[in-house]
């Protein structure tokens, strides 16, 4: 098992959405993070305080998956999230030791995509 | 004081005019809680840019070709850049003519900054700027002239109280023809465009709603009956649209919705503002209930069609003015109006005046904006690219953000302004 987890842009959120659903990767969870790539700065001006946006806007999805969906979670991820230009984000794949449905109790395997009922 | 000049009259018209340049505001309000958050402060601007603009014009020429002579067409320049306008009276009235020309700057501000509506979230600004300029003089002034100004429409008997013509048609049909031109959304019709402040849209209604009372209560140009039943009937009508707005939300969803209320704020305002005048109160609230069904109708429809109309200015002005326009012809009653009966009254002809009026000011308005913006657009970009649209109109046109955090900001220093980033920017590779 594994934790694929995908930083990407707030506007290409909802395609990152469909090409997970189009790869059949049912139960994730997403939220919104800031955070620093390798994004041109942004400076912008309130009443003559000119700042430079350090931080931008990103959306930060978690899935959890069996070793035979990592490979079609991280494309789904990588298609919905990428313009090609620099800001698209980052997909971090780590190890997962232990997973728990808590309706059920069923676990790791059991309790991941692929779900098996 | 100048002779004629009526104090009660001059007093109620300059808090009238305060009242109708509150709208703008009220309207950017609105319209900025029904965009994305990342769009929020350009669609206010986009209003705010209206009362700039619009207002430089109508004091140049706009006025003038509005109001100065009685040409069928269009007015004249004989008061172009305020030359003429004082203290006196216009002819017929009790009013300063400084104050009557406020009074009209106001509308003219209104009915531009109405249009932003077909193309937020991705016109640009520069071009919203221009299109703003040029439409403010060669539709808005034009059509105030057919209306209001002595023109063609008005002398051939056409009754419009408050600019169901120039502002409420003029709008629609113009924004129909802008969305046309500047084309959808770029995720319109893939994904859920929602509007990101249900609040915003439910007080800037309210807030135009407060506004409305002096734009036809102060189309009567004084304290006298037609003013009086006008503003009345701005109370009367919307909320008419609103209780049926709510039965047609339960009928269709079972629920009523606090964006439908705003809209239906706006579609009965807009319906008795050329009506307010001229038709009794009971009238005037079989407008209000009549008119939500066709603007419902043509929301429903819009959504399903390719047409980015983005805030359906055809729905809520174009059509319930359309609608006003023609109720004048069969209800209007001049036991109320002093002016004219329509069919239902025995005046048969008053109708047919009417929909003359529901005829040009579409036709007009549409193939205007849509030359006029076609030629913009062969001089400059009138969007924004993909790459802008997907940021967000706020931090690409004005470099702000309506909801900054502070989070990650960097103060630069003006020496710094400028230069490099201070932060080194990553190897993209």
């Amino acid at each position: 098992m594994k934790l694929v987890i995908g930083i990407v842009r707030p506007e290409q959120a909802n395609q990152v959405l469909e090409a997970l659903h189009r790869a059949e990767v049912r139960g994730f969870s997403m939220s919104r993070v800031q955070g620093h790539g390798g994004e041109v700065e942004r400076v912008e001006t309130y009443r003559g305080t000119t700042v430079q946006m350090g931080l931008s806007e990103k959306v930060r999805f978690e899935v959890a998956v069996s070793d035979s969906f990592v490979d079609k979670a991280v494309a789904a991820i990588c298609e919905g999230g990428r313009t090609g230009e620099v800001g698209d984000g980052k997909i971090f794949v780590v190890p997962l030791d232990h997973a728990v449905r808590i309706r059920t109790g069923d676990t790791d395997e059991g309790a991941v995509t692929p779900v098996s009922r | 004081m100048n002779a004629g000049i009526d104090t009660g009259d001059t007093a109620w018209m300059l808090i009238a005019t305060a009242l109708v340049l509150m709208m703008t505001p009220a309207l950017g309000l609105f319209y900025a809680g029904l965009v994305r958050s990342k769009n929020t402060l350009n669609t206010f601007m986009m209003s705010i840019a209206a009362i700039a603009v619009a207002t430089v014009t109508w004091a140049a020429v706009g006025y003038s070709l509005a109001f100065d002579g009685d040409g069928g067409i269009i007015g004249g320049l004989g008061n172009a850049f305020l030359s003429g306008v004082d203290f006196a009276p216009r002819q017929g009235g009790t009013i300063p003519e400084l104050v009557f020309f406020a009074f009209q700057a106001t509308f003219c501000i209104i009915t531009v900054a109405l249009i932003s509506g077909a193309v937020v979230e991705r016109m640009r600004f520069g071009a919203f700027l221009v299109f703003a300029a040029l439409w403010s003089v060669l539709v808005y002034a034009v059509l105030a002239h057919w209306a209001f100004g002595g023109g063609w429409l008005m002398s051939n008997g056409t009754l419009d109280f408050a600019g169901g013509v120039p502002v409420e048609m003029g709008s629609g049909f113009s924004a129909l023809a802008a969305a046309l031109v500047v084309g959808a959304r770029k995720e319109w019709g893939r994904q859920a465009l929602l509007p990101h402040n249900a609040v915003y849209v439910l007080l800037g209604a309210g807030l135009l709603w407060f506004g409305w009372f002096g734009f036809n209560g102060g189309s009567g140009f004084g304290t006298g009956g037609p003013s009086v039943l006008a503003f009345t009937n701005t109370l009367l009508c919307p909320a008419c649209t609103l209780v049926v707005w709510f039965a047609l939300d339960l009928i269709r969803g079972r629920k009523v919705t606090a964006i439908g209320a705003a809209t239906a704020i706006v579609v009965g305002c807009v319906a008795i503002t050329p009506a307010g005048g001229y038709v009794s109160p009971g009238w005037a609230m079989l407008l209000g209930a009549l008119a939500a069904l066709p603007s419902y109708a043509i929301i429903v429809w819009r959504t399903r069609t390719r047409v980015d109309e983005t805030l359906d200015v055809l729905a809520a002005h174009g059509t319930a003015g359309f609608f006003g326009i023609l109720f004048i012809g069969f209800f209007a009653q001049a036991d109320w109006n002093g002016v004219s009966d329509g069919l239902f009254y025995g005046n048969a002809a008053q109708l047919g005046d009417q929909a003359l009026a529901a005829l040009a000011t579409p036709a007009y308005a549409f193939v205007m904006t849509f030359v006029l913006l076609k030629l913009i657009g062969a001089v400059m970009p009138l969007r924004a690219s993909d790459r802008e649209e997907a940021t967000g109109m706020d931090v690409v046109q004005h470099g702000e953000e309506a909801y900054v955090t502070g989070e990650g900001a960097i103060l630069l220093l003006p020496d710094d302004v400028g230069k490099a980033p201070v932060v080194p920017v990553a190897d993209p590779g």
